[in-house]
């Protein structure tokens, strides 16, 4: 088995990665009863003998000793780092996965990306090598960072051109948080799209999140929880919100909203970490998903959203849970891929599945979604018998779909309006390194990057002959 | 004479152990002492303790599939494979053909030749290397094209026979046709014969003929291994005179694939009942050989559904390709009779002129295999190994797939960057374009 580093930049990352290390150990919690440290422990956690000194880690098959997470942590202000070192997950963190400093960003993506990225360069590399040393075949690296901000942004971005350069063999899946409309940072487009930029060169694949589909997904669930209607009471820690179970006890604001992304991470490693009878390898995700390197934007959509708590209502059908998947109230971006273009898309089923339904609901769904005209078998399948705690079953959608491009198309309205003004700019450019050429060229990347999707959008629905095959002289 | 097995990637390794363990199974039942050696001869050795240890070679890009394979064969109590014929890594090839040819296989070259060498030295004689393998994947695919093109680089002389399980048409690989395309277009300058078995085809025969309701792998694997098993299973052949055929593979070859432009070979097997009708069935060479031709000529794989007013074309219409849509016209076939009463099955139907291009002789072009032990408990079966255009119609679709893909340039870039260019891909289409218009020409 293959093991993954998760590297978490800035507030909103550290605080997305913290709910994503306590529901991966409540979730293995339940699997793994005899307390010995498993493969599929080994993915994510390193077996650590705390009373020899340099704490060599455990082979696979014995004891579990002292699970310490793969992951390195970064952040520019010390508040949400340290307050994971005060909680019950600090065991989990030593002194080395950790880089802090104390002023913070600034909401500035210049000071994260070249004030910082340089400063810090070295030390950067250096702990990632660390983790990436303790791996025995490392697969991934799941970088999950905010794109609004300073510091999740703008280093955030830095440290993905570092995992490039540095291991360009290792995949590279990143959870970027996308700010809504009404977000409080005014210079939130700014970062955004000069962020935009560094993802679409550097990553290999990346899972756009907005913040608005997540406080969409918890009032949904807040209002089918307290309608007091019978038979709707939810079991609550089945609910994709929920950190129920986990170690930490009392629920913070944004909880609920990290619980469904760090939900989303959980589902996407389930099939590297269990067996299942249809392995879905993180490296064929990035295959079969990405038709064009710059293409990789990815849709994700995660049902079932909760599961009922009175077990004598019978659990929704699982055909049901099929087609909530392509509903756009389970999409983690409001973006409508049913009247766009499918270039490919995945389905990664966990729990008491078989083939034959994957493919009966496959064979039902496929008259609707419209996909590219040279992929119209575009379905990539996995399947895990591990299920996640509270559930039967579950299922991850990840859309490759043109509908992304509305939601950049927002992002850079939002941008064009500030920048027109050139309002703020100045905090910018007084950062070392930083000219105002950054703006234009990331305003063009995501441009382009647009009209790649505008054209493959203007094929849609038009019938497009066979290209005309090899003639063999005879 | 010995065959080495050498299973490559997750498919390989699950179909290749059941077929070893169909053909052990139905050799130890038969009554025959003289089919059982030479059939264990063939595919195992015996060490020190009198086991019988499997001539293959594992080989996987991962350990999971290789470790189940070993402890089911393990379990079996009769076989086992060798304790150190196996090779895997960490991490799988990701469906990606690109890395498996140009990255894994070249990585363990050499591990895996040693392997291969171990078994062909234990051999007395060697009749020649099977290779089982997926093409929609990247290790049985890629690793599985770059281990051939090394046997053949390192057994010039020896018969190298691929057996392929295509994947089912509605993927569950998007890129499966990329990957099909290289692997086939590679296989044909490097392979002497490459044998093909369609999961489409196969799953049709679970549910259709043996009423298999939630059909799985280990279904669609019994039924590969059970036509791949009547086939290699040792048979007395025109050559062997009276004895055991000692070349299976050679013979299948010289047989079949005259030409260096045809050597695509499809599989059909009757009867296929469940293991629970047996008891009531009963056959008839007469009737089990009237629909096997008609299978042949309808191109169906199964004795359902058989299109009875297909027919072979009067003389004088052959060079007019009237009936080209449904009529299916071999090159060459191999037909293999098992069990009771078998040389008094009358086989003239498929020496009829008309079901073969004119370049061979019906002599030439037919030939019958006889064993008088039936073969896994059915009192009389027939396998049709042919080389016809039976695979026309699934290698144009797999094409046009691909290169449709290949049009927009689509996935190109995960091929480029482990090496594989544009160039290498249009080659391959070029050469299976050229096999197709082969085939469709063939008259």
């Amino acid at each position: 088995m293959t093991q993954s580093v998760v590297v978490q930049v800035g507030q909103c990352g550290n605080q997305v990665g913290c709910r994503f290390w306590d529901l991966a150990l409540r979730e293995h919690a339940h699997v793994n009863k005899k307390g010995l440290y498993d493969e599929a422990l080994s993915s994510f956690f390193r077996n650590v003998d705390s009373s020899k000194c340099d704490g060599e880690a455990h082979f696979v098959g014995g004891r579990i000793q002292h699970l310490k997470a793969r992951a390195v942590l970064v952040d520019m202000e010390e508040g949400v780092v340290n307050e994971i070192l005060q909680g019950p997950l600090r065991e989990m963190f030593d002194s080395t996965q950790l880089l802090t400093d104390v002023s913070g960003s600034g909401n500035n993506w210049a000071v994260g990306h070249m004030t910082y990225g340089s400063a810090y360069r070295e030390q950067i590399v250096d702990k990632l090598r660390k983790a990436a040393e303790h791996c025995d075949c490392l697969q991934c690296f799941f970088l999950i960072h905010s794109m609004g901000g300073g510091t999740g942004s703008g280093l955030g971005t830095k440290v993905l051109s570092l995992l490039e350069e540095e291991f360009p063999e290792v995949c590279r899946i990143v959870t970027s948080i996308y700010p809504s409309a009404e977000d409080d940072v005014v210079t939130s487009p700014y970062n955004s799209i000069l962020a935009m930029r560094e993802l679409t060169e550097h990553a290999d694949c990346v899972l756009p999140v907005e913040n608005q589909s997540l406080v969409d997904i918890v009032k949904k669930i807040k209002h089918m929880s307290h309608s007091g209607k019978p038979g709707t009471v939810i079991r609550r820690e089945s609910a994709i919100i929920s950190g129920q179970g986990g170690l930490i006890g009392a629920e913070k604001p944004f909880d609920a909203m990290n619980n469904i992304v760090a939900n989303l991470l959980l589902n996407i490693t389930s099939s590297a970490r269990f067996q299942g009878s249809l392995n879905m390898d993180l490296n064929e995700i990035a295959m079969n998903l990405v038709p064009f390197p710059r293409l990789h934007y990815l849709v994700p959509s995660l049902t079932p959203l909760y599961t009922l708590a009175d077990v004598s209502v019978p659990s929704r059908r699982l055909d049901q849970m099929f087609s909530d998947a392509f509903s756009k109230e389970h999409q983690l971006i409001r973006a409508d891929p049913k009247h766009s273009l499918y270039l490919a898309c995945a389905l990664m089923v966990r729990g008491n599945v078989q083939v034959s339904d994957l493919r009966r609901n496959i064979e039902r769904l496929k008259p609707s979604l419209p996909f590219v005209s040279w992929n119209q078998e575009g379905w990539k399948t996995g399947l895990c018998s591990v299920p996640p705690v509270g559930h039967s079953h579950s299922l991850l959608a990840l859309a490759n779909n043109t509908c992304v491009k509305t939601t950049f198309m927002e992002l850079r309205e939002r941008f064009t309006k500030l920048y027109r003004k050139k309002a703020h700019l100045h905090h910018y450019l007084h950062v070392e390194g930083m000219e105002q050429s950054h703006f234009s060229e990331a305003l063009s990347s995501l441009s382009s990057l647009i009209e790649e999707y505008q054209q493959l959008d203007a094929t849609k629905g038009r019938l497009m002959p066979d290209a005309p095959r090899l003639r063999i002289a005879r | 004479m010995s065959v080495v097995t050498v299973q490559l990637g997750q498919c390989g390794n699950q179909v290749g152990q059941q077929l070893l363990h169909s053909l052990l199974c139905d050799a130890q039942d038969g009554q025959r002492k003289e089919l059982c050696t030479a059939s264990r001869e063939r595919f195992f050795h015996q060490d020190t303790h009198g086991e019988l240890v499997a001539r293959a070679v594992l080989i996987d890009m991962e350990p999971k599939v290789i470790n189940q394979s070993i402890s089911r064969a393990a379990r079996s109590g009769m076989w086992r494979y060798g304790e150190t014929s196996h090779f895997s890594q960490k991490q799988g090839s990701g469906n990606n053909w690109a890395n498996g040819f140009c990255v894994h296989g070249p990585a363990h070259r050499e591990v895996v030749e040693e392997l291969v060498r171990r078994e062909v030295e234990r051999c007395d004689r060697l009749s020649g290397l099977l290779a089982m393998m997926s093409v929609a994947g990247g290790t049985g695919s890629g690793v599985g094209t770059y281990v051939t093109q090394c046997l053949r680089d390192v057994y010039p002389k020896s018969f190298i026979l691929n057996h392929l399980t295509w994947p089912y048409g509605t993927g569950e690989v998007i890129v499966q046709n990329y990957n099909s395309v290289l692997t086939l277009a590679h296989l044909y300058q490097l392979s002497d014969a490459i044998l093909v078995h369609e999961n489409d085809t196969v799953h049709q025969i679970c549910s259709q003929l043996l009423n298999i309701k939630h059909i799985s792998f280990a279904d669609v694997n019994s039924v590969i291994a059970h036509q791949l098993g009547s086939v290699l299973q040792p048979a007395l052949t025109a050559d062997s005179q009276g004895a055991y055929s000692r070349n299976p593979l050679g013979e299948l070859v010289s047989a079949l694939c005259c030409h260096p432009e045809f050597k695509l070979l499809s599989v059909s097997s009757i009867p296929q009942v469940p293991l629970a009708s047996m008891a009531y069935s009963s056959f008839s060479w007469p009737s089990l050989l009237k629909h096997l031709r008609q299978m042949l000529i309808s191109n169906t794989k199964m004795e359902e559904g058989i299109d009875w007013q297909v027919r072979p074309p009067a003389a004088a219409e052959r060079s007019r390709s009237l009936t080209a849509g449904s009529f299916n016209t071999s090159l060459a076939n191999v037909l293999i009779l098992r069990g009771k009463d078998v040389y008094s099955a009358e086989t003239a139907g498929f020496e009829d002129p008309a079901l073969y291009s004119s370049w061979l002789s019906p002599q030439e072009a037919f030939s019958v295999w006889k064993s008088p032990v039936p073969f896994n408990k059915y009192e009389k079966s027939a396998t049709l190994v042919s080389n016809s255009q039976a695979l026309l119609r699934p290698l144009d679709s797999m094409v046009g797939g691909a290169w449709n893909m290949f049009a927009s340039r689509a996935y190109i870039h995960q091929y480029t960057k482990f090496g594989i260019s544009e160039e290498d891909f249009l080659d391959s289409f070029s050469s299976l374009e050229q096999v197709i218009s082969s085939y469709k020409e063939l008259r």
